[in-house]
């Protein structure tokens, strides 16, 4: 554990470096130095309409987590419980996953509208597939024995999946919940960086267009220090579990 | 070459070696010895041991994988240093080590070839070790379309082809059913009598042992030293027949006394 | 396998069919979306036309470098970040959230570096893609057997032959999840980038056409990225199924 959290500061220490010695090198037309991002940063979260922004996209966020882990894990199980069902709709899955779709963010906004659906909407699209995947990876990968005790023990299929399939796959389904994470957050932060008046992404797309590098920098360390800390955070679970079973 | 004359030069020479995992004195781990053991060239050698006895890490000083902490040892005269695996020495694992990317005619050939013989001699020997094998008909098959006995035939094969001098066996048959191992076990006594190699089997099943060595090492609990070196009566052409020789029961007994108490310390040193 | 194929076919058909049936009752309105048939027409006629053809070819080229590099990089990297199992362990949360950051916010930063011109967005690219391939490249090398590591010290190999010689080779079916990655978030990169800000590309004229309310030319180009993505992956898909064939009895 100790070794751990020192592996940790020296990557960090690396990483300061690394963006001080970018910084000299060029300069401050586009970049900030650690230390200035940090204070604009600082500035930013005690700035007036900062909560605001920030209730937006954390709502926004929430919500297409929350779908697209039901959705996710409902896909997966549809599909990992029947094998003709998985074989037809695997490939579609990881085709759908594999297609660039900001491409079809136009077409959400055309449905959703801008504001807070599109961008829910976005997200979740962006969470749906990993999970859903890695649902269905997990449930084919329960050993059959398992599967011939629970129908040893005459358990019904919905018993079966919950209190069978459902532990045995958990670590791995939580893998897929990792990834839908990251990729649920760059979603909502995607639909708010192209059309929506409120955000984070907003925020950002707004100093990106009048070259505020103080703010660019200040939002983008902040977003990459939540992201950071939430995947070490689901990481240590995501531990956890396969130790515990 | 008569059988006096084979057995009297020593192949492999092993004097008080030890192997201690860890370097901290609290929790270091004594995994080995000291062994003493000498390895005739051409014999048939096994050792036998409990299980978690140090037979692997034996092995392993054995084939130049790892280093021993003390003592020498020494491979047709020279020492070997636990960094390289020498020349002249050929190693078949329990688990499957065939390469699935490379088909069974380029597994038994990748060794030759990149020891940089020319095309037309390595066609010449896989070929020859292919036929010595039984895997004539497979050459162009992927491992994964063969069975698991086919498969440790492709890994012996693939030792074969270099003409090893020294052939270490790390429980080659403990993934197969008890009737394929009777006759990979046959198989391998045909290989060592028309190579003249030296081989030194490790192996948990007593039987094998008793059915294939010339002498059999009798390993301790953890750590391991050789207890007992017990010769079979079988000439050179035996063969898996020997099993109903009435000496055959004689051997695995006495084998098993020795082993009995070491295999109950040892299950009950495992938990900790 | 054949039955699981055609089926799959059959309900791709069925939402065609139903997104036509939709779109040509005025369920779905034409201002939303035009019937598929019309699209598909829509993308002859513009692949015809020169009016699109400077910016797709702009467009693959700029993915075509980026994801190429991102592969050989990213593979060069992986192997050797895998190498030392404390670094691949520390490291791990940090690709974790690496696609949890907005690389479009340094676009401006690109700028200064690289110049005004393609190569920001080329870099973007190969900064989205790089990240897939070096995960994976380190999960594939995690499967290799411990009985091959030990084989490749019996045959005394230096740790460059034993990678290019056995543990690539060994781990070849499963770079192909990371390549297939790598030209998804390539093609997500470059085309992202454009859409912000560029005066050229196949982005750049999906913003154009939906700010001016387009969709005869929206459309047919946002079906055109697809097929081109879905094309490229299936054939990956293809090669993978391929060499993981040798590898399972079947």
């Amino acid at each position: 554990m100790t070794k751990d959290l020192r592996n940790h500061v020296l990557v960090l220490v690396v990483l300061l470096v690394l963006w001080q010695a970018v910084y000299l090198f060029v300069g401050d037309l586009a970049l900030r130095s650690p230390l200035d991002t940090a204070r604009a940063a600082f500035g930013l979260v005690r700035s007036e309409g900062f909560g605001a922004h920030l209730r937006e996209t954390a709502t926004a966020f929430a919500t297409a987590l929350a779908i697209a882990i039901v959705l996710g894990v409902a896909i997966g199980f549809a599909l990992g419980m029947n094998r003709l069902a998985g074989e037809v709709g695997e490939p579609l899955l990881v085709s759908f996953y594999s297609l660039p779709k900001i491409t079809v963010y136009p077409i959400v906004l055309l449905i959703f509208g801008i504001g807070m659906p599109s961008k829910v909407a976005f997200g979740a699209i962006h969470g749906i597939m990993p999970i859903a995947i890695f649902t269905l990876g997990a449930l084919r990968n329960v050993p059959p024995v398992l599967i011939r005790t629970a129908r040893v023990l005459r358990l019904g299929a919905w018993q079966s999946a919950w209190s069978v399939l459902f532990p045995a796959a958990r670590p791995e389904i939580f893998t897929g919940l990792r990834l839908g994470f990251s990729l649920t957050l760059i979603g909502t932060l995607l639909g708010e960086m192209f059309a929506s008046q409120r955000g984070l992404g907003f925020l950002l797309m707004q100093a990106i267009g009048l070259h505020d590098t103080d703010l660019i920098m200040a939002l983008t360390s902040l977003i990459v220090l939540f992201a950071v800390l939430a995947s070490m955070m689901l990481l240590a679970c995501d531990r956890a579990l396969r130790h515990g079973s | 070459m008569n059988m006096a004359a084979r057995i009297a030069e020593a192949h492999v020479g092993l004097t008080g070696v030890t192997r201690v995992f860890g370097s901290d004195p609290q929790t270091q781990v004594k995994a080995l010895g000291p062994i003493e053991l000498e390895l005739r060239k051409g014999e048939f050698f096994a050792v036998v041991g409990p299980s978690g006895c140090g037979k692997s890490t034996l092995f392993d000083i054995v084939a130049g994988l790892s280093p021993a902490t003390s003592g020498k040892v020494t491979f047709e005269g020279r020492p070997l240093t636990g960094s390289a695996v020498p020349d002249g020495i050929g190693v078949v694992f329990q688990e499957d080590a065939s390469f699935p990317w490379l088909t069974v005619a380029d597994n038994v050939a990748f060794g030759i070839r990149r020891a940089g013989l020319s095309e037309a001699e390595v066609s010449r020997r896989v070929t020859a070790t292919l036929a010595l094998m039984g895997l004539a008909d497979f050459a162009k098959a992927y491992p994964a379309q063969l069975s698991g006995g086919m498969r440790q035939r492709v890994c012996i094969a693939r030792t074969l082809v270099q003409r090893p001098r020294l052939i270490l066996l790390d429980e080659p048959f403990g993934a197969l059913d008890q009737q394929t191992r009777l006759i990979m076990g046959e198989e391998l006594l045909k290989l060592w009598r028309e190579t003249g190699a030296t081989i030194l089997l490790i192996t948990h099943a007593l039987d094998e042992a008793a059915m294939l060595a010339d002498r059999i090492g009798v390993m301790s609990a953890r750590p391991g030293r050789i207890l007992d070196i017990v010769e079979t009566p079988w000439g050179i052409e035996r063969d898996s027949r020997v099993v109903s020789d009435p000496r055959f029961g004689d051997i695995t007994g006495r084998l098993w006394s020795r082993l009995r108490e070491e295999s109950m310390a040892a299950l009950a040193t495992a938990g900790q | 396998m054949r039955h699981a194929a055609i089926l799959r076919l059959a309900i791709i058909a069925a939402i065609v069919a139903l997104l036509e049936l939709l779109s040509r009752s005025g369920v779905i309105s034409r201002f939303v979306a035009p019937p598929p048939s019309e699209i598909a027409v829509d993308l002859v006629r513009l692949l015809t036309s020169d009016r699109v053809q400077a910016a797709i070819a702009q467009t693959l080229s700029k993915i075509t470098i980026a994801c190429g590099a991102a592969i050989v990089v990213g593979t060069a990297l992986g192997v050797l970040i895998h190498r030392s199992r404390a670094l691949a362990q520390t490291l791990s949360p940090y690709f974790g959230a690496y696609y949890a950051v907005p690389i479009y916010a340094f676009y401006p930063l690109m700028i200064a570096i690289f110049g005004i011109g393609e190569a920001p967005q080329i870099v973007i690219g190969f900064m989205l893609a790089i990240v897939a391939v070096i995960v994976n490249t380190i999960n594939a090398l995690d499967r290799i057997p411990r009985v091959l590591r030990k084989t490749v010290a019996i045959y005394g190999m230096g740790s460059i032959e034993a990678s290019w010689n056995v543990y690539l080779p060994y781990a070849g079916p499963y770079l192909a999840t990371g390549i297939k990655l790598a030209v998804a978030y390539s093609f997500i990169g470059v085309i992202g980038a454009e859409f912000i800000m560029s005066r050229i590309g196949i982005g750049h004229e999906i913003v154009f056409a939906y700010n001016n309310f387009d969709n005869e030319v929206m459309y047919p180009l946002i079906l055109f990225v697809l097929l081109v993505a879905g094309t490229i992956n299936g054939l990956f898909s293809a090669w993978e199924k391929r060499l993981l064939g040798r590898r399972s009895r079947s």
